[in-house]
């Protein structure tokens, strides 16, 4: 037990944690883009696995990490489009097309990947240690000896900060996702934005499908991402909409996982069963924290999040 | 930005608009000049607001023809409108209330640059604001701004896009008459400088004071257009109705009322606090009695805690101090079921939310109260025939006009919808009646029958409190008018002979000489 108390226990948990909350941050940036819209999109595992099994083939067809990334992206934005055409062009229930999209996804990555399972990629995103800061004791070793996309996801997060709260665009973005009818009123396309968002938000679950298949569990297998896509979505309304603190609680889900792994590893005494729990267990935990915290501090989503646009409805 | 001074500012010829099976608008023609204000009056329902949500461009027209400034146009949204100088203030106001004023002005505007500058447009908005008589601080969150400031916000904003043609959609309907009469000079002062004023109102006296013409719109169709200085409310009122109508023509605050009654108090209330939604106090400490035979009147701008009082009394928001007792006994953070028991009847706010269920047929919702109890029930079950029978009578004795009680709720007019509610929630005899804007939404004719029910309970002995923003209903039929500010009662004042000035005051938290902080802390808007 010892062991599992040292500093270098610790700093590798954490240095796991970065990877693997990596690909929970991508889609659950994603997923915050969209709500903020005021679209509700429960089919981020769907699109992840569908982005995951992209990366995946695109990677194999080009022997290039990048453009396999860039694939997972464009499958990520198709699966998206399905949620937006329903949701935004016809006004469906956002929450039946979310759940149809994550079951679509989850069955027909298993389909077209039947063949690709256990195939070594021929390239993957490997460690790169930034020059200088990787030498800081400790912190070095956790934050910049990762591979290249969770450098992406660092510059990531500030910039959708930015953009959301400081920038004439992200003001529309937030005022579609207030108060629909008001934005309208003032002459911005709402159906039009919302479609966009769902779009990019898919994009970025692709991706954070791509941080998986490509990065921390290299190549295909069938449900790899294991309700990571389930787990932003919950970690969205944790992140109170917001991007910094998305990332916050992305890496404490990534460290919940790491350390359940290291903790097995180092013969903890506990059953396999029961660290395997952890992580879901976890968000329960947080969405009843969160949610308390939420009610106490009147903190809201968008006040508009799941409500379909139309304008020529009455009253 | 099209600005012929000889040309009129619109012209609109012929439009029509269906929703569904019902005409909106029929054949109407609408023309108003630069330099005028023109109101549009009408009864709810007779096609106002569909009329100018079509000027500007939130609605296509199925037929006719509209022009701006002399040229045919064809909108196809809001912005285009926008684009011709056309800007609308609706009567529910399109602001996204977590942004502040600029952020509000600013939204949907073209500029350059990809960052969120608001140092220029505060400053714009600051001089619009001292220009026109529209005050409000370009940095306040607008959640946390009155109603008053939030219709300036509106208004502003139409100016800051070059707007030259402003419609109103019933501005003053949540205005003390202070600050209506505030908008009146800042609409003139408009007119003045060259803009075109279209003021939809159904506030006949209103009407005459600040409109140069005045057009009329019944059941979707223009049935004149007069100047306000050839009319009268008299005629006008003949034209909106279509007949003669007594309450609207006559002043109902001249119609006698008894003294107040002396019965045995059946609602107190003592320090009552509640929150409201967004959290923050709504109720500050209510002290209020009704007796028996007794109607009380609320008065006060929206968001002052009218809602939350309802709610409060009827058991669907937590008391978070003070005590609430209903025929001498604590009701005090009762269930609703207990406290309707208890011989309250609840006309809510919002009808179709609290009172009535729009999917359900009219038996359905006329026996919401008393399903539970013999006759209706037995065991488990619902006696169809028993059902019937109590549904039939109620539809017949209060008039609603409906095919049969198996229609759908939703389908049925405000009014018809309004008849039902009142007519389940009185058959019970209650002592006390809790009514919220009873008349809200509602047409004339539904009007009077309300009116005509309440002053029928009031003389069976039923306490009835009434919460109204029509001060020309809380005359006509209150004997006291009691005061919300704030989430405090700043005044109670005898109806009979009551002074609108002074309630006006009242309502603004002024307080006789003294002036109250008017800080707005406690209540968000809307």
């Amino acid at each position: 037990m010892d062991e599992v108390l040292s500093v270098a226990f610790l700093t590798s948990v954490l240095a796991a944690a970065i990877p693997a909350g990596t690909a929970i941050l991508y889609a659950c940036l994603g997923e915050l883009l969209c709500e903020r819209a005021g679209v509700l999109n429960l089919g981020v595992e769907g699109m992840m696995l569908m982005g995951a099994l992209g990366g995946v083939a695109a990677t194999l067809w080009s022997g290039s990490v990048w453009v396999g990334t860039l694939g997972a992206l464009l499958v990520g934005a198709g699966m998206a489009s399905i949620h937006a055409v329903l949701t935004v062009g016809l006004g469906a229930n956002q929450v039946v097309s979310g759940l149809a999209l994550t079951l679509f996804g989850g069955g027909f990555s298993a389909f077209l990947g039947q063949d690709l399972v256990g195939r070594p990629v021929p390239a993957t995103f490997g460690d790169l240690a930034v020059p200088v800061l990787a030498d800081i004791p400790e912190i070095g070793r956790i934050l910049f000896r990762q591979d290249a996309l969770v450098y992406v996801s660092y510059a990531l997060v500030p910039l959708l900060w930015l953009f959301i709260g400081r920038t004439r665009a992200g003001l529309r973005l937030r005022a579609v996702g207030e108060r629909p009818e008001a934005a309208d009123a003032m002459g911005v396309s709402v159906g039009r934005l919302r479609a966009l968002y769902v779009v990019l938000g898919g994009a970025l679950a692709g991706v954070g499908g791509a941080a998986i298949s490509l990065g921390t569990n290299p190549g295909w297998q069938e449900g790899m991402t294991a309700g990571r896509g389930r787990i932003a979505v919950a970690l969205v309304i944790f992140a109170g909409w917001n991007p910094l603190r998305a990332a916050l609680g992305a890496y404490l889900f990534g460290g919940v996982e790491a350390g359940q792994f290291r903790l097995q590893g180092a013969g903890v005494p506990v059953s396999s069963f029961f660290l395997n729990m952890l992580p879901y267990l976890f968000t329960i935990a947080v969405l009843v924290l969160a949610t308390r915290e939420a009610a106490r501090r009147r903190l809201g989503g968008p006040a508009a999040l799941g409500r379909p646009y139309a304008r020529e409805e009455r009253g | 930005m099209i600005h012929d001074e000889r040309s009129p500012a619109i012209e609109m010829r012929g439009i029509g608009k269906r929703f569904g099976a019902t005409a909106a608008n029929a054949d109407v023609d609408f023309v108003a000049r630069f330099g005028e204000v023109h109101a549009l009056v009408g009864e709810n329902g007779a096609g106002k607001s569909t009329l100018m949500s079509i000027l500007a461009g939130l609605y296509r027209p199925d037929a006719g023809t509209l022009a701006i400034g002399g040229r045919p146009v064809r909108l196809r949204s809001p912005r285009e409108a926008i684009g011709l100088g056309v800007g609308m203030v609706y009567q529910h106001f399109m602001l996204v209330e977590p942004f502040t004023v600029a952020e509000n002005v600013l939204l949907g505007q073209e500029r350059a640059g990809p960052w969120l500058e608001t140092g220029a447009v505060e400053r714009e908005l600051r001089e619009l604001g001292e220009r026109y008589g529209l005050a409000v601080d370009p940095r306040a969150p607008v959640w946390t701004l009155s109603v008053g400031e939030q219709q300036r916000v509106e208004i502003l904003r139409l100016l800051h896009r070059g707007a030259k043609i402003l419609i109103l959609d019933e501005p003053t309907a949540v205005l003390t008459p202070q600050e209506a009469a505030g908008l009146v000079r800042t609409l003139r002062g408009l007119a003045a400088d060259g803009f075109c004023i279209v003021f939809i109102s159904h506030k006949l006296d209103e009407v005459l004071a600040v409109a140069d013409r005045v057009t009329v719109l019944r059941r979707g169709r223009v049935v004149g257009s007069v100047a306000a200085a050839e009319s009268d409310r008299r005629s006008l009122a003949r034209l909106m109705v279509g007949r003669e109508l007594a309450s609207l023509v006559e002043r109902p605050a001249e119609e006698p009322h008894e003294a107040v009654a002396t019965g045995e108090p059946v609602l107190e209330l003592a320090g009552l606090r509640a929150e409201g939604d967004a959290g923050r106090p709504a109720l500050a400490g209510i002290d209020l009695a009704v007796r028996a035979g007794e109607t009380v009147g609320v008065a006060g701008v929206a968001g002052n805690g009218q809602r939350e009082l309802a709610e409060t009394i009827t058991g669907l928001r937590r008391a978070s101090g003070g005590r609430v007792r209903i025929g001498g006994a604590d009701a005090t953070n009762r269930s609703p079921g207990e406290i309707a028991r208890a011989g309250v009847a609840h006309v809510p706010e919002d009808r179709l939310a609290d009172g009535l269920i729009g999917g359900m047929d009219l038996a359905g919702n006329a026996i919401l109260r008393r399903y539970r109890r013999p006759p209706l029930a037995r065991g488990p079950f619902v006696v169809a025939r028993a059902v019937a029978a109590f549904a039939d009578r109620l539809l017949k004795e209060h008039g609603v006009a409906a095919p049969g009680r198996r229609t759908r709720l939703g389908t049925l007019s405000g009014g018809n919808q309004q008849k039902l509610l009142l007519g389940r929630e009185l058959a019970g005899e209650p002592r006390l009646i809790v009514a919220v804007h009873p008349t809200r939404g509602v047409d004339v004719g539904a009007t009077e029958a309300i009116h005509a029910l309440l002053r029928a309970q009031r003389e069976r002995g039923a306490a009835t409190l009434l919460i109204s923003e029509d001060l020309d209903e809380l005359l006509a039929l209150a004997d006291r008018i009691a005061v919300l500010f704030e989430g405090r009662v700043m005044g109670i004042v005898p109806a009979a002979g009551a002074d609108p000035e002074r309630l006006g005051l009242l309502m603004a938290g002024v307080d006789g000489g003294g002036v109250a902080p008017v800080r707005r802390v406690a209540v968000a808007g809307g």
